[in-house]
């Protein structure tokens, strides 16, 4: 299977490689590549946390994670040693499983989110995670060596339900978006934890966060069908002065036309800097930087379109961390599949 | 989603009564074997009409909440979208109602479509948001995960003896 272009001349091509029923008869909500990209981990509406690994050109199930949870498991993380696997549930939890020679064991079980836990990320330090909820509220927790988790801060900024976290790839800032309609910045400061600043552009819910690889940049996914690209002035442009050393965030472009139905998540890759979209139109679409194009001012090319990539609803797309276009996705038809992405020649 | 429980007092204690309409007339197309059947409004409108209403011993076509002329089927792009219209503009049961056509839908059709279910424009006060909750998937996936309120809408999609 290859993906169509519009003009079919330069055009990626994104090929099937695998599929699998990791989830049957449930949806299957979400997938994540550990750190060394050889194990991907799914949870589904069937309570399960499943994770597989590669066996020649097929992945297999090597542990099914089946009675942390009392409902749907919406979102999972793993820690940036690998060692950990934290699944946010809508039971108003998030179990912390370790890595053991036998398989996964669940070591922990956070409480206090009032609802349904939407998602959970690890900071890049690894002692820090952070969970949201439809309570409206972003908690962060600090881990310590003996593997106790304390929550350290409760953020109420969001005014609706939080969708998503992410974490910046090596700053402790975290990201969170919202049935609100924004996206929200958070970092420490005097030893609390505060919004330092409100992204306002999306006109209904968003849905997914992507940092780029040094972490100027983060995309987001809506409801209203557009992606937008956010950059910090940080890195401060030639001739520009900054007035404060808060670095701003302001939108630099919108993909807007190219998806028919809500996107639920976004993937930047942090090998190839391609941009990957999983659409409730059952389409996985790839999109590049062009490569001329003014840093601030940044055009996105479509580079790749899988129409009916997945029977029903594509729910996650990520980006193996390892593998240069190891692309895995996940859909409410309860499978998993794995794409091979080839950047365009033209690039 | 909704708080299902209902007050002492009927929000709209005396609706305007509509006739149902009749059965479906089958076609000389329908009675060939040969010749696949795309779903069309019609079909769509008969998995809905007879949704009880939460209030009122009524089904949901007798009270004009579901019309025929409000559905829109497309099954070459497997797309269905249906408005329908609250008997009073704060009507507290809309997502209540919305929620039930939407899981009636979700049940009966092919997994392949796509259920849209909005509010008919202008006929209420929380319009947008009920909107938006209705399209939500993730909030309809927790609330069909809360055993109370999916006993409230197994009630009203449960047939009336």
């Amino acid at each position: 299977m290859r993906a169509g272009s519009a003009d079919g001349s330069g055009m990626a091509a994104l090929t099937l490689s695998c599929r699998l029923a990791a989830h049957p008869d449930s949806r299957c909500w979400f997938v994540a590549w550990s750190p060394s990209g050889a194990l991907l981990a799914s949870c589904g509406g069937d309570r399960s946390v499943r994770v597989w690994g590669r066996q020649g050109e097929n992945w297999v199930c090597q542990a099914v994670l089946g009675e942390g949870h009392q409902r749907t498991v919406r979102k999972v993380a793993w820690s940036l040693c690998g060692s950990y696997l934290a699944s946010a549930s809508f039971d108003a939890t998030t179990c912390i499983w370790k890595k053991t020679p036998d398989g996964f064991e669940c070591v922990t079980t956070l409480e206090g989110h009032e609802n349904e836990v939407k998602s959970v990320a690890w900071s890049p330090s690894g002692s820090l995670l952070a969970t949201c909820s439809r309570d409206k509220s972003v908690w962060i927790w600090e881990v310590d060596e003996e593997d106790e988790y304390e929550c350290v801060s409760v953020l109420n900024s969001h005014t609706q339900d939080v969708k998503h976290v992410v974490w910046h790839p090596s700053q402790e800032l975290l990201a969170s978006a919202s049935y609100d309609d924004t996206v929200k910045l958070y970092r420490e400061e005097e030893d609390d934890w505060v919004c330092f600043t409100t992204l306002e552009g999306h006109e209904s819910t968003v849905w997914g966060l992507a940092f780029d690889g040094a972490g100027r940049r983060l995309a987001s996914c809506s409801d209203d069908r557009t992606v937008r690209i956010w950059s910090s002035d940080e890195q401060g442009e030639p001739g520009v002065a900054c007035s404060s050393t808060e670095p701003s965030w302001k939108c630099i472009c919108t993909l807007s036309g190219y998806h028919t139905r809500t996107i639920y998540d976004v993937a930047w890759c942090r090998l190839t800097g391609a941009v990957a979209t999983a659409c409730g139109d059952d389409a996985i679409r790839v999109f590049e930087e062009e490569p001329l194009a003014e840093p601030q001012h940044p055009t996105f090319a479509l580079t790749a379109h899988m129409s009916r990539a997945h029977a029903q609803d594509v729910n996650c797309v990520a980006w193996n961390p390892a593998e240069p276009g190891l692309l895995a996705s996940c859909s409410d038809d309860g499978e998993v599949a794995f794409w091979r992405y080839q950047r365009p020649e033209c690039c | 989603m909704v708080g299902p429980g209902l007050g002492p007092a009927l929000e709209n204690a005396n609706p305007l009564v509509f006739r149902r309409s009749g059965e479906r007339p089958v076609t000389a197309r329908e009675e060939d074997d040969d010749l696949p059947d795309a779903i069309d409004d019609r079909e769509i409108f008969d998995l809905i009409r007879s949704i009880n209403d939460p209030e009122h011993p009524l089904t949901l076509e007798e009270l004009n909440v579901v019309e025929q002329v409000r559905v829109k089927v497309n099954d070459a792009e497997s797309t269905v979208a249906v408005e329908f219209t609250p008997t009073i503009p704060h009507c507290s049961m809309a997502t209540l109602i919305g929620l039930s056509i939407k899981v009636k839908l979700i049940r009966s059709l092919p997994e392949r479509f796509k259920v849209d279910v909005h509010i008919t424009p202008g006929t209420h006060i929380s319009e947008h948001a009920v909107n938006k909750q209705l399209a939500d998937k993730e909030r309809v996936a927790a609330a069909l995960e809360n055993s109370h309120l999916l006993e409230v809408v197994n009630q009203c999609l449960s047939a009336r003896s």
